[in-house]
């Protein structure tokens, strides 16, 4: 891992660390009666909180978790540096893209 | 080692994840019959199994941090058992509440 990715990979962890905590016990929080729809919606339809809080924990999540595919795949596979961060840059852009939409669907649908 | 086998069974998990949550651009009711698929037992344990990988991707991460940017001291080992068994603890917690 190069020292860019290095950085980056500390900085997101550093940047996840409450988002997790927060996460965790909202996983608790939302499961206390069993989930439903209408539970999760009515809390983040409209929210701008909520949108900021995912939105931000998709962009650390998406970059982090690439970066980390990619070392595993360099540590695991017998890759060429091009093509372990050709696969992080499709990954990375995947999660982004999915994420931000999971974002949409709950706080804009 | 399981810091990497955790972080690579979330990366895997995540993009199913956001489908799963994206299915609410199609209306409440797509989301809500697949929150009663994962009422089935396998499923809520897989979720356990999951805040359980979670917690202890967070606390591996947080112990690398700590390793990185502060003072390095004494009984590592004992700090990771005490991150397994927190971990631990909270997917239990979690299992018992879905149950």
């Amino acid at each position: 891992m190069n020292v860019r990715l290095y950085v980056w990979q500390r900085l997101t962890a550093a940047l996840m660390v409450p988002l997790v905590l927060v996460h965790i016990a909202v996983i608790f929080y939302a499961t206390r009666q069993g989930m439903t729809a209408a539970d999760i919606l009515a809390r983040t339809r409209g929210s701008l909180v909520w949108a900021s809080f995912y939105g931000i924990f998709v962009a650390a999540a998406a970059i982090h978790a690439s970066i980390g595919v990619r070392t595993v795949l360099s540590e695991w596979l017998p890759l060429t540096d091009r093509r372990a961060g050709l696969a992080t840059i499709v990954f990375g852009l995947l999660l982004a893209a999915l994420g931000l939409r999971a974002v949409a669907a709950v706080v804009l649908s | 080692m399981v810091h990497r086998i955790s972080g690579l069974a979330l990366a895997i998990f995540l993009p199913l994840h956001f489908l799963a949550l994206g299915l609410a651009i199609d209306g409440d009711a797509r989301l809500e019959d697949f929150l009663r698929w994962s009422d089935q037992p396998l499923v809520k344990l897989a979720e356990g199994g999951l805040v359980f990988l979670l917690t202890v991707h967070l606390l591996g991460g947080l112990r690398i941090l700590v390793i990185e940017n502060l003072d390095w001291r004494d009984g590592q080992k004992q700090l990771a058992s005490i991150a397994a068994a927190v971990s631990a603890i909270i997917a239990f917690i979690f299992l018992v509440r879905l149950f």
